[in-house]
């Protein structure tokens, strides 16, 4: 069986006498064991230091294995075995899911509770994360201008609420038609059945067609390359347990999306390696950079088998010029390995730059389509997140089957499925929408963005996503993650507005944040800055 | 003369290239032999009737009545008010009102017999979902989950693939109507055991597929002492729980549970849904219910890679809670889906095939041993072609379940018109006419 990461559950006590004294001890024995090598040690430390080393391995996976002779030593490690990639301590914790122990789950067996598997029983307690703090934060207290105008004002959240009056009056007019057909047909069993699997053609029809508009029609999608998952979650999900093994590694550009950690790694096994992109490169991948990460990687150990790029790239909101793009692919080639495209935020560009997906850089090619695997959904172009439609588009067979059947575990709802029927082929609508939703975008994005500037804080030139990345270090009290992380929660409590630090989202240089403004109304922005000045005290 | 240098493939995951999805099975076979050729009551009446797929079509009316008089529940009312929210929430809770909705419903299933609490249900885009999830939660990769025999042949793709856990058999036969006995769940746990697999639950499905009958109590009571015992899970997929023929035969282990006063229940776990009960297996509503509370957490945030429409969660709230709609519904699915077993028993008695004497589900679980040549797995699966290319029925072999007797098959019949079951009982008829004469 392969192995697994998991998330360790650690006893108190016993983990200090594990792990004290570990360093002296090894070079007690290493010291000595250069003379034996060197053929120095002579007869008795020959002898000794072998049959020590091999008594301590004995006594190391003793306590490791679970021992059923163990009675009630409710203490005992050995109870959720955990074992240990060689990369291990690089391994990112999930945002906010602290290894707290619980002393409930260390459980001998046949007495006390029963255990859960031990790669959950680590997150006992979780969302400690400044992302998750703040979510919750606004949910108890949430700004309201008439009833709550001390509220917490969300920026934390990349939602879109600017055009979903546009989706309300289209369901105002056509939802239940939509849903249950005209009547003709008996409807219920029009939706209620299984058939197909994995997703209605007409859907897969109606969505490739969406994904093409939402891209200018700069490339075409075949609707029978299209698997669609309950949303985009289980989709970047699946893609990972399709192209790698567990303990393999996906390269990801940071600073990236916090859900990458739990929807790539949590139940995959899967590592991923952080790739930095740096703020003198405002924030843009560099192959350069990616080569390098890939060499560190070979050189631990660590099997890559992919590129995981976010295009436009969340928190940043970067776009990937064609270019790059290329180059991604060269390099992907060299490599043998997978590129996955997270293109979720594909339609919601808000600038000028131009948007080119990765099915457009493989259109001409042949062979190297098949690395190449997008990731799609409505729950940011279309402000549908409730729905639960994501989409994975391949153009590799094997990886469609696979993707298929997984899909089983994340389907898509079938009335969601009629309903999106009706609505994506009205193409009047999708074009009004995406039109409308654009200029929208760039009206708050560009008073959010002065509104900084005025503050002396600067964002990073973007054209896509619903925030600015906007640099505090001017800000912050030291250059530090926990400077950052002060400065976060003097915004949330004292200024009352719910931004996204870096490091979060793993950025390299402190002091960096994510405002999102899809969630406020034009009226929300004088407020917003007003906050922010309150809490500003220059440090430099 | 240019070289041609063959591109090394690039290379996909264990995962995607195993074949646990268990797709070249027999069960899985036979749909496609049925997609290729279905019968048509008009256009297609020497086509294959699909017998192997466990779908309630019998109460769609039902359904459709009330959608038809209540359009608030699937267009958010006049002006759509309370879509905005709607689309917008993603909370891996779940919409309130709809848990509420369905643990209201699940009681009424069990005539009030057991509560509910709607902050223990963790919802799932279905239960093939809620089982893997559980797996994932209960089990690490090269541990075991017990299942009696014959089983759901999804459980093999939906329990081990991506989760990497083994499934140990607990072997049941005819003997004793296929019952679970201390005996058989105490073998399985020693040969788990033997092959050094850490057991950590029992997985039952009661009512079973693909047996069609309820757990008797004292089963159940003995389930819950060997859980008890060897320190395990136990997880009770009740899918079928609305589907009983008469609503006293079916004992949830939630009553069991609350007759011991909640003792053990920390490691109890009910999978439902609404896809056979209710019709609705393409809307992907599933749930967990777990007594236990890191359990539930866990699942929740787990659930985030399958959550439910926010839309079809508030559709189905608004009707589920409909005590009118749901009492009824209830009562008139129970009776319909009766009246088809009887039919179908009648009607395979008349051919000469006994059944196993049933009183849930969507199927009927059919002794075909008296046909075969060898008492072996072969030759069902021979008797199994010659049904599927020469009757023309798709039903599932028991093999296909794990049962270790062969000759047993399952037969759905819920999932067609009462016309076309007589069609297929003619043509079953026919079959063992011409069987006797050669």
């Amino acid at each position: 069986m392969t192995q697994t990461r998991y998330y360790r559950t650690r006893s108190p006590e016993p983990e200090k006498e594990k792990t004290g004294g570990g360093g002296g001890t090894a070079m007690r024995v290493i010291v000595p064991l250069q003379g034996v090598v060197q053929g120095r040690g002579g007869l008795v430390l020959g002898s000794i230091i072998p049959c020590a080393l091999f008594y301590f391995l004995q006594f190391y996976l003793k306590r490791n294995r679970d021992d059923p002779d163990d009675k009630n030593e409710s203490n005992s490690t050995g109870q959720n075995p955990t074992t240990r990639s060689p990369s291990s301590e690089h391994l990112t914790e999930l945002p906010g899911l602290t290894r707290s122990l619980s002393r409930a789950l260390l459980s001998p067996r046949n007495s006390g509770p029963v255990s859960i598997s031990a790669r959950v029983s680590g997150i006992v307690k979780g969302g400690d994360s400044p992302y998750y703090m703040g979510l919750k934060r606004v949910k108890e207290d949430p700004y309201d201008e008439l009833d709550n105008p001390n509220g917490v004002i969300q920026l934390g959240l990349a939602e879109n609420k600017l055009s979903l009056d546009l989706v309300k009056d289209w369901l105002a007019e056509n939802a239940r038609e939509a849903i249950l057909g005209n009547g003709k047909e008996l409807s219920i069993s029009g939706i209620a059945p299984y058939q197909p699997f994995d997703g209605l053609m007409e859907f897969k029809v109606a969505v490739a067609g969406f994904m093409s508009q939402v891209m200018e029609n700069a490339v075409s999608f075949n609707p029978s390359q299209i698997v669609p998952t309950a949303g985009a979650t289980p989709a970047i999900e699946i893609l990972s347990f399709c192209l790698a093994d567990t303990g393999n590694a996906f390269l990801v550009p940071t600073p990236y999306y916090p859900g990458f950690d739990r929807d790539v790694k949590w139940r995959t096994g899967v590592e991923i390696i952080h790739v930095p992109c740096r703020s003198a490169d405002n924030f843009h991948l560099s192959i350069a950079a990616l080569d390098r990460s890939f060499n560190q990687a070979k050189k631990r150990g660590l099997k890559v088998r992919g590129v995981i790029i976010s295009n436009p790239s969340n928190p940043v909101g970067n776009l990937l010029n064609r270019e790059t793009l290329y180059s991604l692919l060269d390099f992907a080639r060299e490599k043998n390995i997978h590129i996955i495209s997270n293109e979720i935020l594909a339609g919601s560009t808000h600038g000028n730059e131009e948007f080119v997906s990765m099915a457009e850089i493989v259109a001409q090619e042949d062979t190297d389509r098949k690395r190449v695997h997008i990731v799609y959904g409505l729950s940011k172009d279309l402000s549908l997140p409730g729905f639960r439609v994501g989409v994975i588009y391949t153009f590799n067979e094997d990886v469609l089957a696979a993707a298929r059947k997984l899909s089983r575990f994340s389907a898509t709802s079938a009335p969601t499925q009629r309903l999106l029927i009706s609505m994506l082929s009205d193409t009047k609508f999708v074009r009004t929408f995406i039109t409308t939703n654009w200029e929208r975008l760039q009206r708050m994005y560009v008073q959010l963005v002065a509104g900084l500037e005025k503050m002396g804080i600067k964002s990073i030139k973007s054209s896509g996503g619903f925030y600015c990345w906007a640099d505090m270090s001017g800000f912050i009290s030291s250059y530090s993650e926990k400077g950052e992380v002060e400065l976060w929660d003097k915004l949330l409590n004292i200024g009352k507005v719910n931004v996204t630090p870096g490091s979060c989202c793993h950025c390299i240089e402190p002091g960096w944040f994510r405002f999102c403004f899809a969630t406020l109304t034009e009226k929300d922005i004088p407020v917003v800055m007003e906050r922010i000045q309150k809490v500003l005290k220059p440090v430099n | 003369m240019a070289i041609e240098i063959e591109q090394p493939r690039v290379g996909l995951s264990k995962v995607a290239v195993s074949k646990t999805h268990g797709e070249d099975s027999p069960y899985f076979a036979g749909w496609k032999a049925y997609d290729e050729n279905p019968y048509h009551e008009t256009s297609n009446q020497s086509g294959v009737i699909q017998m192997g797929l466990a779908e309630n079509q019998v109460s769609f009316d039902l359904l459709e009545k009330y959608l038809e008089e209540h359009s608030e529940a699937s267009s958010w009312g006049k002006g759509a008010p309370g879509f905005r929210e709607n689309a917008l929430f993603q909370d891996y809770h779940g919409l309130k009102s709809f848990r509420q909705a369905m643990a209201s419903f699940m009681e009424q299933i069990r005539g009030g017999r057991a509560k509910f609490d709607p902050d223990r249900i963790v919802l799932t885009a279905g239960a093939t979902a809620a089982n893997e999830l559980l797996t994932f939660i209960l089990a690490d990769p090269g541990d075991a989950l017990l299942i009696p025999t014959p089983y759901y042949p999804g459980f093999d793709r939906d329990l081990r693939w991506r989760t990497g856990v083994n499934i140990v058999p607990i072997h049941c036969d005819s003997s004793n109507n296929f019952q679970i006995t201390p005996e058989a769940m105490e073998a399985a746990y020693q040969s788990a055991e033997s092959m050094n697999l850490k057991v950590r639950g029992i997985l039952i499905t009661n009512p079973s597929n693909p047996l069609g009958a309820t757990i008797q109590r004292s089963a159940l009571e003995q389930i819950l002492d060997f859980a008890v015992n060897k320190n395990i899970h136990l997880v009770s997929d009740e899918i079928y729980s609305g589907s009983t023929f008469s609503s006293s035969e079916f004992i949830s282990i939630a009553e069991i549970l609350e007759t011991r006063g909640y003792k053990d229940a920390e490691r109890v776990h009910i999978v439902y849904s609404l896809s056979k009960d209710l019709g609705l297996p393409g809307f992907r509503v599933g749930t967990i219910y777990s007594y236990n509370d890191q359990v539930v957490t866990t699942a929740r945030r787990m659930s985030s890679f399958t959550l439910i429409s926010s839309q079809t969660q508030h559709l189905l709230a608004c009707m589920l809670s409909n005590k009118e709609f749901s009492e009824n519904y209830i009562k008139t699915n129970r009776e319909r889906l009766s009246k088809r077993y009887d039919m179908i028993i009648k009607g395979l008695k008349k051919a000469g095939i006994e059944c196993l004497k049933g009183n849930a589900g969507l199927f009927c679980w059919m002794n075909l041993s008296p046909l075969l040549e060898k008492p072996t797995r072969e030759s069902e699966l021979a008797l199994w072609k010659v049904i599927l290319n020469e009757v023309k029925l798709n039903i599932s072999p028991g093999s296909s379940c794990h049962c270790s007797e062969p000759g047993w098959f399952r037969v759905c019949f819920a999932n067609m018109s009462e016309q076309t079951l007589e069609i297929a009982l003619e043509r079953i008829h026919k079959f063992m006419e011409q069987r006797k004469r050669s």
